[in-house]
């Protein structure tokens, strides 16, 4: 594998998790629990869809065979795409939807935070700007997460039941192989290694104030990387897709 | 009438640019100052609209009433000599 | 003062142009229509972030979904402006969004229309937004300052929306066969109902006169059907799509369009709750608010833990 081939593969795995879970998150509008919140979400959303947008520009560039940012959202299979089964999860209700956010909010920003020194200097602008972003939503989940772990009993138990519905989904996240290592090699991007650190410290010490229990260890699940998805992703971009390859070439 | 609540309101002040006053732009709803910050952040500043923002709770802000304009305001139409324009300042002296 | 002073000292301030605030002194029937349009405006824009949002995750490319996303939660906005300017005549919103709940507020009647196609989307921004705008520029010359104050900030950010719209169709206009074709039908299917939305003739309500005397209501119905149809018609040419009014033809001496006859009765029943989507509007609407109670609980519950264990600290 050329660093080429690894820098397209790296891209695709950052701009397919910030498009899904965007997509996730923009079925919430105009279904949530207050107005204020709804706007909140919406938000979120919009700076995922931008950040999956300039990713997957990037991809498109670094693949060099004339896939735009379209081509590569709208005209991908299940199989290849590459974002963390975490991100495709559905809402649920919006306890398991927050602590998705909140387990997935405090990896990209860690991560984000080590892309900014990268190598390459596009990935390292797009870190920069999104790590600003990603910053915002963190502190928005996360209090979410105290209010809820630490609010009424029945908020607690729903987001407790979030939390270890999810957990099986965390691991992936850290998961390396060639393309890591041939990137970490080049100064391009991290060792996920000590984002797992910073990920972990920071998530047992938010679920311990909020009176939260860690999830027991379960089978972990894995297999994004490699395209091989949940169910879930299939219905997602079903839906996401057909107007755009119902009318093959048009411009929009 | 449901028990249910929209929370409280809280009003929202925004700094447009550096060194000039807060300046009222609406409510929000919300149940902590925390969170009534993000929200006004999230409502009032989607166009970069604000650099620094205050929120304050809408049940601890006491206005004058429209029936004290009177009372309170008037009286100092009749003090023109507050204002600098008051004054003849023969023309050429600088400065002043 | 007595009521009679009152009412004069009231419209010699709204006759010199001066708004009025919260507090001061208003006659019943101002207060009550006030809160009547202002929650109905409210309404119409949260009951509208439904049948766009229902495309967020079909726009065909990211940059029409950014940007619907981007207008849907402008929308949202504006409804939480408008609360809020509600909110400052006594009424909260609890009370408010209960009201839509249970069917007694009423919402504009377009938004129980549903959007097919991605076309739909083209056509709320042309021409629903086209027409509120022409409805909420004169609004904002009103005489009560939160409402008049929530217009202008609309209006500002409604311009985008309106032009997104148009960008839409004329992208589709200009496209494939197919994707004209959904331009024009999205055109046939919004133009009666839009054309409708701004309501029937006033020359009927008997409190037309006192409304415009107060500036609640600063410019008939008609008048601004009038502005909205001389200036959509020539829009819809220049992209080669066709207003679907047979019998529209155009004034050369007064340089106005007269349209064929508008099917009130079916207005009517929209408002009533007949529409396409009346029920699932409200369905949605209400379900979002029943699924949201616990969390709105939770966090009130959590804001009282924090004040008490602060007084304990």
């Amino acid at each position: 594998m050329t660093v080429q081939e690894a820098k397209f593969e790296y891209l695709l795995r950052l701009g397919d998790s910030s498009l899904i879970i965007g997509h996730r998150l923009s079925e919430w509008c105009g279904h949530g629990p207050i107005l204020e919140e709804d706007i909140a979400l919406i938000n979120i959303a919009l700076d995922f869809v931008g950040n999956a947008t300039s990713l997957l520009a990037y991809a498109g560039q670094v693949e060099g065979k004339g896939r735009d940012e379209d081509a590569l959202a709208y005209l991908r299979d299940e199989r290849e795409y590459r974002n963390l089964l975490i991100t495709e999860q559905p809402n649920g209700d919006f306890a398991n939807t927050i602590a998705r956010q909140f387990l997935f909010d405090t990896y990209m920003y860690f991560l984000y935070e080590e892309l900014k020194s990268s190598k390459d200097e596009t990935i390292s602008a797009i870190a920069v700007k999104s790590h600003k972003e990603i910053t915002y939503h963190l502190r928005h989940t996360t209090e979410w997460m105290y209010r809820f772990g630490d609010g009424t009993v029945e908020s607690h138990e729903r987001l407790q039941n979030g939390l270890n519905d999810l957990w099986m989904y965390t691991s992936e996240m850290f998961d390396m192989d060639e393309v890591d290592a041939i990137l970490i090699k080049e100064g391009i991007v991290p060792d996920l290694n000590k984002v797992k650190v910073s990920w972990e410290k920071r998530v047992h010490e938010v679920i311990a104030e909020a009176t939260l229990q860690i999830p027991v260890t379960v089978f972990k699940q894995k297999g994004s990387k490699e395209g091989k998805h949940s169910e879930h992703l299939g219905f997602l971009l079903a839906e996401m897709q057909y107007v755009h390859r119902a009318h093959p070439g048009a411009k929009w | 009438m449901s028990q249910d609540s929209q929370w409280p309101v809280w009003e929202v002040f925004l700094q447009g640019n550096p060194g000039i006053p807060h300046k009222h732009v609406g409510s929000v709803h919300a149940t902590d100052a925390e969170m009534a910050i993000q929200n006004a952040r999230d409502v009032y500043t989607r166009r970069s609209e604000g650099m620094s923002i205050w929120v304050v709770p809408a049940n601890s802000i006491s206005a004058s009433s429209p029936e004290d304009q009177g009372a309170f305001f008037e009286p100092s139409n009749d003090k023109p000599y507050r204002h600098p324009t008051f004054y003849k300042i023969p023309e050429g002296v600088k400065y002043l | 003062m007595d009521d009679a002073k009152q009412l004069e000292a009231f419209e010699a301030k709204i006759a010199s142009g001066a708004k009025i605030e919260p507090k001061d002194w208003m006659p019943e029937a101002y207060r009550k229509q006030l809160i009547r349009m202002m929650s109905q405006h409210a309404h119409s824009e949260i009951v509208g972030m439904l049948p766009e949002g229902n495309w967020i995750t079909r726009a065909p490319n990211l940059r029409r979904k950014a940007i619907l996303l981007a207008k849907v939660q402008d929308e949202a906005g504006h409804g939480l402006y408008l609360y809020s300017a509600v909110e400052t005549l006594g009424v909260d919103r609890t009370e408010l969004l209960y009201q839509l709940h249970t069917g007694k507020a009423k919402y504009s009647s377009i938004f129980n229309y549903p959007t097919l196609t991605w076309a739909d989307i083209g056509a709320i921004g042309w021409l629903v937004d086209g027409a509120a705008i022409m409805n909420q520029t004169a609004l904002a010359r009103g005489s009560y300052g939160p409402y008049s104050r929530a217009m202008v900030r609309i209006c500002k950010e409604e311009s985008f929306h309106n032009r997104q719209g148009y960008e839409i169709m004329m992208s589709l206009a200009q496209g494939t066969p197919e994707q004209k074709a959904m331009a024009q039908d999205a055109l046939d299917r919004w133009w009666w109902p839009a054309v409708m939305m701004l309501g029937p003739s006033d020359d009927k309500s008997p409190n037309s006169d006192q409304l415009m005397k107060w500036k609640v209501k600063m410019e008939s119905n008609d008048a601004i059907r009038e502005r909205f149809i001389d200036r959509t018609v020539p829009q819809a040419e220049f992209i080669g799509l066709k207003v679907p009014d047979a019998d529209m033809t155009f004034d050369e001496k007064t340089g106005h369009y007269t349209h064929g006859e508008i099917n009130w009765d079916e207005f009517f029943e929209v408002i009533k709750g007949n529409g396409p989507c009346n029920a699932k509007r409200l369905k949605d609407r209400s379900e979002a608010d029943k699924k949201g109670a616990w969390v709105r609980e939770a966090a009130t519950a959590y804001a009282a833990k924090q004040i008490k264990e602060r007084a304990i600290a």
